[in-house]
């Protein structure tokens, strides 16, 4: 089986690796290279938990193969925050328990930043469609709702 | 996952080249949304992947002249900023973007949706209303065909091994003229068509309906072209008694399955439902367009 060699951006950080071509951009974020905030569901695209932006699109990590990273560039979760500075984002969800068990979470973060990176005053229908691709067992979605709705504001004031 | 080759070659030819070689055993890769899905569950068992994303002209929204020609692996999220095709082809537009979450439109492509041949795919009853053609390419050179020629039954196209769609072409806008597509899932997003309808419609100065075309799709093996339910639309505003009409030839042209998201009667029905409100909305579009 013949590897392939993949040179890419990961949150900003030239990074390469070897795969095999039936590897998902998620089987080596999580099982290469350690970054397992992005999170496995369903592997098939239903649920958000592995969301991550290439190129400043939103995707599901599994559902993309990992050699196609290849030039692209790569955000997930894990370059979220600056250091030990949450981001906006992350700091509303645990002022408004927007988590209970915390597995969707990283993917609702990556995608509501994806969000508020095109549009910083989403009304609460927009983000509530733009976030339809995430599913959360635990929360009912208000509290996640709020929680962007929130940060968007406190983004836009500074 | 079986294990399997990968390549991305960076011109028409070449793909075409390793498509032939791999004599069918290869699978084209654009967006992923589907395949990926297929790959994992051992429904599709391809020895090689080719992914065509770097073939130039594969992706983007090109307009000429009033007419567009979009690259097949253009993502439905690219279709849904570009406020020119937006204008035209307002219902082509709408329809791709029914397709799938945020993250599945950053990666579902036209070309995809219509090459994976799902009865249920929505951007193709409306490409197929809009009347457009795709750009095929393979070892005996490029043809342009009708979208609906494409499809031949669920998973399977016409196709040969060595051919992918290149882009898709929409004709120029006449005056008074634009489209709009529906569909019916139980639920708000995020589902699979129980019917899709897509409609468009040229208008004459007093508001005639002078030329129609409808598609329907998640009501047969394949989308459907349905000439009878645009001829109903022909020669009159848009009453009742075109309505009627199209609605009728809409309810005759299904032949549905029987499934989860619906029976065949609850199909049948809807699907004249869905073509009337269609009619509708692409009537209204086209009178705003003096």
């Amino acid at each position: 089986m013949k590897k392939h060699h993949v040179s890419t951006t990961i949150n900003g950080e030239p990074t390469e690796f070897l795969c095999e071509p039936q590897l998902t951009l998620l089987d080596v974020l999580r099982d290469q290279l350690q970054l397992t905030g992005s999170k496995e569901g369903c592997s098939s695209g239903d649920c958000g938990a592995c969301s991550v932006i290439v190129d400043g699109r939103l995707v599901c990590s599994c559902l993309v193969l990992a050699v196609e990273a290849d030039g692209r560039k790569v955000e997930t979760i894990e370059g979220m925050s600056e250091g030990q500075e949450l981001h906006p984002l992350q700091r509303k969800f645990l002022e408004h328990a927007a988590l209970q068990c915390g597995f969707c979470t990283p993917g609702v973060l990556v995608a509501a930043k994806a969000l508020l990176d095109r549009n910083p005053d989403p009304t609460e229908e927009e983000t509530r469609y733009w976030l339809a691709g995430n599913l959360c067992r635990c929360t009912g979605y208000d509290k996640i709702v709020r929680a962007v709705l929130d940060a968007a504001a406190e983004m836009r004031a500074k | 996952m079986a294990m399997l080759a990968y390549k991305a070659p960076s011109t028409a030819e070449e793909a075409v080249q390793i498509l032939a070689g791999a004599s069918g055993r290869a699978k084209v890769l654009s967006g992923g949304t589907d395949l990926l899905v297929q790959l994992r569950s051992g429904r599709a068992k391809p020895e090689l992947i080719v992914d065509i994303k770097k073939v130039p002209g594969i992706s983007g929204i090109r307009e000429r002249d009033g007419t567009f020609v979009i690259g097949a692996a253009t993502s439905g999220a690219e279709l849904g900023e570009h406020e020119g095709l937006k204008k035209a082809w307002p219902g082509v537009v709408e329809a791709a973007n029914l397709i799938g979450s945020t993250q599945v439109q950053g990666r579902a492509s036209l070309g995809g949706n219509l090459c994976n041949a799902s009865p249920a795919a929505d951007s193709v009853p409306a490409l197929i209303a809009a009347r457009a053609t795709c750009i095929v390419v393979g070892g005996k050179g490029r043809r342009e065909v009708p979208v609906e020629s494409i499809a031949t039954g669920p998973g399977r196209t016409s196709l040969a091994p060595d051919e992918f769609v290149l882009e898709f072409h929409l004709p120029k806008r006449p005056p008074r003229s634009a489209d709009a597509y529906l569909r019916f899932i139980p639920r708000t997003e995020m589902d699979i068509a129980v019917v899709g309808a897509g409609v468009n419609l040229t208008l004459d100065a007093a508001g005639v309906v002078k030329d129609a075309h409808v598609a329907l799709g998640a009501v047969a093996p394949t989308a459907l072209l349905v000439p009878d339910a645009a001829k109903a639309l022909m020669g009159r505003k848009l009453d009742e008694t075109a309505l009627a009409g199209l609605d009728a030839a809409c309810r005759s042209a299904c032949k549905p399955i029987d499934d989860k998201r619906g029976t065949i009667e609850y199909r049948v029905k809807v699907a004249g439902v869905m073509a009337r409100r269609a009619a509708a909305i692409a009537y209204e579009r086209a009178g705003e367009r003096k």
